[in-house]
């Protein structure tokens, strides 16, 4: 029961935190953007319910305002290593031999480039930017997605059903939608919230080192850059972004680990 | 074990090669003309020209690839752009940092996790394995950054035992360059730990419902020598697979720390290659850091077979 009660949460904790960024793309209390500088590093009160910045900028807005290009990064991230991924393990599971082979060499390589290691090559080419921060982190996530796809395609090929359709000739494109993909449908779920949150934790660390999204586009990550230098000072600046952060992963991490708990009896047998 | 260990340094030595070709590739080939990248758009032509020649850029690509690797694995990383000097010094300079504190913190972070993990499985169901569990949680999700700017806040702003930035250097002694280290590395481990933990747990909990465990009590070994000496050991496989999967989210994490807490480290460098568009530092870096990804992952293998006897006499995994 204590399962589904932290699954619950998570669940609460991940829907108030997406529904808070769509929000934000209609409606903040004040623009995220606005200076005032009349009302520079005001404590919180009602009218900025965490204060202001030493702008004079609304801290609550910011926060929610940086949710949302935090989430939208985490989006297009996790998006691109699921549409590169998995069309890439598939391909590996089903072919094998030299295919296979040459393909898992390819990912044992790319994760030898964390998401801050492609940041820096693709900053030092071309500048930073929240999209630069997001193809880093897909590119990272494409060999994770490879992977598990790979393994889990290779656990299904044994089975009756699509040992059935081979040998009723169906093409290999429709064994991959009809058999196969709906049998990942749960497992790449699961792997998704995962990366999800950690997609957000990296989002959050090439912003905070000038990597990611650049200001005046407000993210959590710069909030907390911007803060240290006020450390001395004004010290809520640096507790409410990383509170943020942390609501986030936790929340999609309860989420993805009661997910995982709820379908592990199918998602067992289909591990390497 | 000669025959495996022949053929992953095989693997090790193609999988190096083939990162290093990967970088040359996307940083010196692709952007077209390198010189003017760095130079920027307002070079004048005869400073490119200039520059062309230095960097080899009037030889073809192949070549290039070869003399950079070959420099490399010589020791000759090439001469920086902006600071005129060898880059192997910058480097060796500013290893002194980096390396000493990914230790550190991979150090702080097993002590800390694989009691606690042990403890935690030993306890199963009890509270205190929920609080350890719970705590576990919430430690995945903290930011090894903004840790490091709490424990700024604590042992810096409110107490004052610790510096909040900057490094003293080894020649003054251990004690000031270790103090400079603490909290950096404190920040590192503890997210660390919290992952390290909860695989523990769940690796320990596998081991314990064992017919040997079994074998053990029934034998009369008492509960903890039994899973110390049983259980623990083969708990150890998958927690020494996740400490080499983690590492390189440590590496990343050691550059973003070193940004925390102003340490002149190899993170440092990084910033101020590009900021300085010092694209063969960069260049350097970069493939130095995937490179030890690799190393790393290499020693995690081999570390397998070192601990599993099983493995040994069958010849790898």
């Amino acid at each position: 029961m204590r399962r589904h009660a932290a699954m619950a949460a998570g669940g609460a904790i991940s829907a108030v935190m997406l529904a808070i960024s769509l929000l934000a793309l209609v409606w903040t209390p004040y623009k995220p953007t606005a200076i005032d500088i009349a009302h520079r590093l005001a404590p919180p009160s009602a009218a900025h319910w965490l204060g202001t910045d030493p702008l004079g900028r609304d801290v609550f807005s910011m926060l929610i305002a940086g949710g949302h290009n935090s989430l939208a990064v985490a989006v297009v991230a996790v998006g691109a290593g699921i549409l590169a991924g998995v069309p890439l393990g598939l391909l590996a599971g089903r072919r094998g031999g030299v295919v296979d082979d040459l393909l898992m060499r390819g990912a044992d390589l790319m994760f030898a480039f964390p998401a801050l290691l492609t940041a820096v090559i693709i900053t030092a080419l071309a500048g930073p930017g929240a999209l630069a921060a997001a193809l880093a982190i897909g590119i990272f996530n494409v060999p994770v997605f490879a992977r598990l796809t790979r393994g889990a395609t290779r656990a299904l090929g044994q089975r009756d059903f699509v040992r059935a359709a081979m040998l009723l000739g169906r093409h290999e494109l429709a064994i991959a939608r009809v058999h196969i993909l709906p049998n990942l449908a749960a497992l790449l779920v699961v792997q998704a919230s995962i990366q999800f949150a950690l997609a957000i934790l990296a989002e959050a660390g090439l912003s905070y080192v000038g990597l990611g999204t650049q200001p005046p586009a407000p993210s959590w990550g710069r909030m907390l850059n911007d803060a240290q230098t006020y450390i001395f000072t004004t010290p809520r600046l640096a507790i409410f972004p990383g509170l943020a952060i942390m609501a986030a992963v936790l929340g999609l991490n309860l989420l993805g680990d009661g997910l995982r708990d709820l379908l592990d009896p199918r998602l067992r047998s289909l591990r390497d | 074990m000669i025959p495996y260990l022949g053929g992953r340094l095989v693997t090790l030595a193609v999988t190096l090669f083939a990162a290093a070709a990967a970088v040359f590739l996307i940083l010196d080939v692709l952007p077209g003309d390198p010189a003017a990248l760095i130079l920027g758009v307002n070079a004048r032509p005869d400073t490119l020209a200039a520059l062309h020649h230095a960097m080899g850029l009037d030889r073809p690509a192949a070549w290039r690839f070869l003399a950079w690797l070959g420099g490399m694995l010589a020791g000759d990383f090439g001469d920086s752009f902006t600071y005129h000097v060898p880059i192997a010094g910058l480097i060796a300079d500013r290893v002194g940092v980096s390396l000493p504190l990914a230790l550190l913190a991979i150090a702080l972070s097993t002590a800390i996790a694989i009691p606690t993990g042990v403890f935690a499985a030993a306890q199963r169901g009890k509270s205190a394995d929920t609080l350890a569990m719970a705590t576990a949680q919430i430690g995945v999700a903290v930011p090894n950054f903004w840790l490091g700017l709490l424990l700024i806040l604590v042992f810096s702003v409110k107490l004052a035992w610790l510096p909040a930035s900057g490094f003293p250097g080894w020649a003054g002694g251990l004690w000031p360059g270790l103090r400079a280290l603490l909290l950096p590395a404190v920040a590192l481990a503890l997210p660390q730990a919290a992952i390290l933990a909860r695989v523990t747990r769940s690796a320990m909990l596998e081991t314990m419902g064992e017919d040997y465990m079994r074998t053990a009590l029934a034998k009369g070994l008492s509960r903890a020598t039994a899973l110390w000496r049983h259980a623990v050991p083969n708990a150890l496989i998958p927690v020494v697979t996740i400490l080499g999967l983690q590492f390189s989210f440590l590496l990343a994490g050691t550059i973003i720390i070193e940004n925390v807490f102003t340490l002149p480290g190899l993170g440092r460098l990084v910033f101020q290659a590009i900021a300085g568009r010092d694209l063969i530092v960069v260049q350097d870096l970069v493939v130095l850091l995937a490179g030890s990804v690799i190393v790393v992952n290499f020693l995690v293998d081999i570390a397998y077979v070192l601990i599993d006897p099983r493995l040994r006499a069958r010849g790898g995994p």
